[in-house]
């Protein structure tokens, strides 16, 4: 067997090689035996054909960085930036590489030598350091989007052009943002809803941050459905922003400092479950014990709290009483009224979570659960991907909302807000005939629960 | 280093974005599923066409340019590491299935289709192609047919050269040369497609094939028998050949892969088994049944400990669980995993399997086997650590000792995965000094100026003998 060959190894002269070398997990990156075999399911593979553009080739890059094989350059984190973190990766392989690790690392070691031109700086502090972190900005910002939209000036900048000024893909955001409420679930319900019957066990909800401003009603529907199915619900109000934007953008202390508040919150309540209905959030919540592992006051307890995340879909499905569901209106036709789902990345590849929402949409009576080709593959939301990543999220929408037309369904159901938003987008420019909705599961299966009494 | 007149030729043929020098392309062709096998090339390219491929060889070939053509690169011998650097030449924009012919039962495709979506592509109109690599979701039909690989399918439906008719490929000097066709039966001058077959990148670049294709077997049954005795399986496999019954699948697991297997998929494996065999028959109804029948016969006469026939298709892939797992398993196991591919007669598995296992334990190293009992082929695999040199020399070593064991059984290096760089130094134990000399006569005649895929294949010097010379 021959040895490694290759170039001169380059001295860390470089900064950001220094600081990948100080950061990447070596032992991840020996795993990889380059096999291959994640290549099919990565999105950004797809579109290109190109193996910088697969995790494998990404892994290669991150190991040459750290070898002094490639001096991590420009080009180097345009590769890193341009993976959606959909860590669809992770279960094609056989190793267990934890890509989703290395890509966090990776971007940590680019955000600290990251020189972004001073409007960019000042909005991602503006972003990360006082708008997530802090409940009473976001809710403000709700509340002004709130105001904005309902006086109708919302109709005015739209009809004035002035939202063309900006980045094609946000203005075509703004179209399809839901209304924003500044009276999110705690507001509403208080901070313990009683289970429907005999209560099956106690559980916790994460309410989120842009959920709890941009779809308060699907958090209050959450509470009600897993109240339905026999649960008594905790909305601790205390708690913040679970810390996945952060996270995905190489902010990693701003997640950690976040998640702490956020264990310390849910561990005095002591429950059995703690329920996300964001793939987004729940796969940065189930992954806590690992944000916290060299965290010693926190690890113990950071492990209580990841063991404890669950999914809502999951958790009905699991451990709850499923509720009734059934269609309400009938379709023109004779044939029952088609609905498919669009994976959330995280939900599926992280939290393992991509059977309970099939098996709740199959108990609907009177309507058909059609599967979507390729339902696994990432939408191209993630995140903010599709602000930063116009022209790859573009393609990677433009293909999935062929197969969602293939599909012919009335309902495209999705678990996660940066789906949901996607998918409303995708329908918006792509379906022609514009008569499919989406909708966030959760809403859906509420509008159609049957009470018993 | 290649100078500017060339870059810009190249350029001109595929475009820009098709042509790479930058640093991220060259790191990222710099290895393949080999483990510890890594070199840079000088250049990227990714034609579309048999006349770029031909454009391409002909500068190469004026320039004395390494070429090193690639599929997906999941060869395990290291053979598109670009060692000589060069161009690394992808075949990934080749992908399209050009023709499924009905009447004929071939098909026509670039070599760069995945096989995999080949596979599920003609089972959509009720066909069958059988060579089935572990690899095929990843790997490229272009890279099957330059490594001749074979799969599960193997000993009852044939491997890859069974299935390719004729071949468009491209010579070193860049002339297009078509072999075979859609015919059964042709035997004008020497075999060339089969001569390409196995090729390894190393004769010609292959930018186009006529696959043959069968009907679809009708039903199939799958069953799992487990042995205390290893000899007990080993027989059961010389038997059920010799009742001439050919099981489309027939696979062994011996004892340490077992172990990892149910440490990894907690199906309640009994541990105290010497191996097990997953048997499978596919074909009409009746027959299917009346195999199925025969073999648990057999295997109760040769003691098996525990027989398990699925009841459908759910049971079955139960059964075959343990078989799927064993890669991802051993995988698992250590950082570093070397899946290797020693093939021997048939009635050789049992003492192979032994042999391997105290070679195993006279070096200290972990080596589990698994692989295809009904021809012979097993996967010896070792689970170490890249960064432990002073283990890594030992697995070497023992691996050194299990080829060697292998050829004298009466078997060979290797029976699927190649020879590449990985291989090269025992070639000649195989096929010995005057098959190493046609052979490099062979590769003379296509490549005069040895730039197809330089330094794989034939090694500078044939690694010594372990033990002492056998016949
Ligand atoms: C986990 C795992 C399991 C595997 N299981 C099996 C198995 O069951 N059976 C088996 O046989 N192999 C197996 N392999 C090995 C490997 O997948 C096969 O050798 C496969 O055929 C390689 O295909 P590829 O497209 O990746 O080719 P590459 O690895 O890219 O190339 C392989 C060789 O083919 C040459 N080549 C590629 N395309 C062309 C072309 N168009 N013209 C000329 N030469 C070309 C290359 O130069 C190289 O020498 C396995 C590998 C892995 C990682
Ligand atoms: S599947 Fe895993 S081991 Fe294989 S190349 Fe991808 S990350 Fe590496
Ligand atoms: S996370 Fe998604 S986009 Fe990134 S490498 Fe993995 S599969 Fe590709």
């Amino acid at each position: 067997m021959a040895s490694t060959t290759g170039k001169p190894v380059i001295e860390h002269a470089n900064p950001l090689a220094r600081t990948l070398l100080e950061k990447l997990d070596y032992d991840q990156l020996t795993n990889c035996m380059r096999c291959g075999f994640c290549l099919p399911a990565c999105p950004t593979f797809h579109e290109t054909g190109m193996e910088p553009a697969s995790p494998r080739g990404r892994i290669a890059m991150m190991k040459a960085a750290v070898d002094g094989l490639m001096v991590p350059d420009q080009q180097f984190q345009d590769q890193m930036n341009l993976c959606l973190g959909c860590r669809a990766c992770e279960p094609s392989c056989p190793a267990d590489v934890k890509y989703g690790q290395l890509i966090e690392q990776t971007k940590e070691a680019i955000e600290e030598h990251a020189t972004h031109s001073l409007p960019i700086k000042v909005i991602r502090k503006t972003v990360f350091k006082n708008l997530f972190p802090k409940r009473g900005s976001l809710k403000l910002l709700g509340g002004s989007l709130a105001v904005y939209q309902k006086s109708g000036l919302q109709k005015v900048v739209q009809s004035t052009g002035v939202m063309k000024l900006f980045p094609k893909q946000l203005s075509e955001m703004e179209a399809i943002l839901p209304s924003a409420s500044s009276k999110g679930v705690v507001e509403r319900l208080g901070t313990f809803y009683p289970a429907k019957g005999e209560a099956i066990a106690k559980v916790a909800m994460f309410r989120g941050c842009i959920m709890d401003v941009m779809f308060a009603d699907t958090n209050v529907n959450t509470v009600e459905l897993l109240s339905a199915a026999g649960f008594d619900v905790y909305i601790p109000e205390s708690q913040v922003c679970c810390g996945a934007l952060h996270a995905h953008s190489g902010e990693m202390n701003g997640a950690r400092e976040l998640a702490a508040v956020n264990i310390d919150i849910f561990k005095q309540l002591d429950v059995d479950y703690i329920v996300s209905n964001a793939g987004g959030c729940g796969a940065l919540l189930v992954e806590y014990d690992h944000l916290m592992q060299d965290n010693k006051k926190y690890s113990e307890s950071a492990k209580w709290f990841a063991s404890r995340v669950i999914d809502v879909s999951t958790l009905i499905v699991e451990k709850g009483r499923v509720p009734k569901f059934a269609q309400k209106e009938s379709s023109p036709h004779a044939e029952k009224i088609k609905v498919t789902y669009q994976d959330s990345c995280h939900l599926r590849n992280v939290m393992k979570g991509s059977s309970a929402p099939r098996k709740l949409m199959k108990e609907i009576v009177n309507a058909e659960y059609v599967e979507m080709a390729q339902s696994d593959r990432c939408c191209g939301s993630a995140g903010i991907y599709n602000v930063v990543q116009p022209e790859m999220a573009g393609s990677i929408l433009e293909h999935k909302m062929e197969h969602a037309n293939n599909t012919q369904a009335s309902y495209m159901l999705t678990s996660n807000p940066g789906c949901l938003l996607q998918m409303k987008l995708g329908i918006e420019k792509h379906k022609p005939d514009q008569t499919m909705k989406a909708m966030h599961i959760v809403d859906f299966l509420h509008d159609r629960m049957i009470l018993s009494e | 280093m290649l100078n500017e007149a060339v870059v810009r030729q190249l350029r001109e043929i595929v475009g820009g974005k098709f042509f790479r020098t930058d640093q991220e392309a060259l790191i990222t062709h710099s290895y393949d599923g080999t483990p510890m096998l890594q070199a840079l090339p000088d250049a990227v390219i990714y034609p579309e066409s048999t006349e770029q491929v031909s454009e391409i060889m002909k500068i190469a070939n004026s320039n004395l340019i390494p070429i090193v053509t690639r599929g997906s690169g999941s060869n395990l011998c290291g053979g598109t590491v670009p060692l000589q650097g060069g161009i690394v030449m992808v075949m990934h924009r080749m992908n399209k299935i050009i023709e499924v012919d009905m009447e004929n039962l071939t098909a026509i495709v670039q070599p760069g289709v995945i096989t995999g979506q080949f596979i599920t592509h003609v089972e959509g109109l009720g066909l069958f192609y059988p060579p089935d690599p572990s690899s095929m979701k990843i790997s490229t039909i272009g890279g099957n047919i330059a490594e001749c690989s074979g799969g599960l399918r193997g000993l009852k439906y044939g491997t890859t050269k069974d299935y390719v008719l004729g071949l468009t490929a491209v010579l070193a000097n860049g002339s297009i040369i078509r072999t075979g066709g859609k015919l059964t039966k042709d035997v004008a001058g020497y075999d060339l497609t089969k001569l390409l077959v196995g090729s390894e990148g190393t004769l010609a670049v292959i930018t186009e094939a006529i696959l043959k294709l069968i009907p679809q077997p009708k039903t199939k049954k799958t069953m799992v028998a487990m042995y205390k005795d290893i000899y007990g399986a080993a027989r059961t496999v010389s038997k059920i050949i010799k009742n001439q019954i050919i099981p489309a699948t027939l696979e062994i697991l011996d004892n340490p892969t077992i172990r990892v297997v149910d440490d990894f998929a907690k199906i309640g494996l009994p541990l105290d088994m010497a191996a097990i065999l997953i048997i499978e028959q596919d074909g009409e109804p009746e027959m299917v049944e009346r195999d199925i029948e025969k073999i648990q016969l057999i295997c109760k006469e040769e003691q098996a400990d525990r027989i398990d026939v699925a009841a459908d298709r759910e049971e079955a892939e139960k059964l075959l669980t343990a078989r799927r797992s064993a890669f991802t398993a051993l995988a698992r196991l250590r950082p570093t995993t070397i899946l290797e591919d020693a093939t021997v007669p048939r009635s050789k598995i049992a003492e192979m399997i032994l042999r391997t296992n105290a070679i195993a334990q006279k070096y200290n190293v972990n080596i589990a086997t698994f692989g295809h009992a009904g021809d012979g082929n097993l996967h010896p695999t070792a689970t170490t650590d890249a960064r432990d040199h002073e283990e890594v020399h030992r697995v070497e070593e023992a691996f050194a000792e299990i080829f060697e064991a292998a050829i004298e059984l009466g078997g060979t290096i290797t029976g699927e995965h190649g020879v590449g760089v990985v291989k090269a130094p025992y070639l000649e134990w195989k096929v010995g000094e005057a098959g190493v000399e046609v052979m490099k006569g062979i590769k003379g005649a296509f490549d005069p100026l040895n730039i197809l895929n330089p330094s794989k294949i034939f090694a500078k010097e044939t690694k010594k003998r372990v033990v002492v010379q056998h016949g």
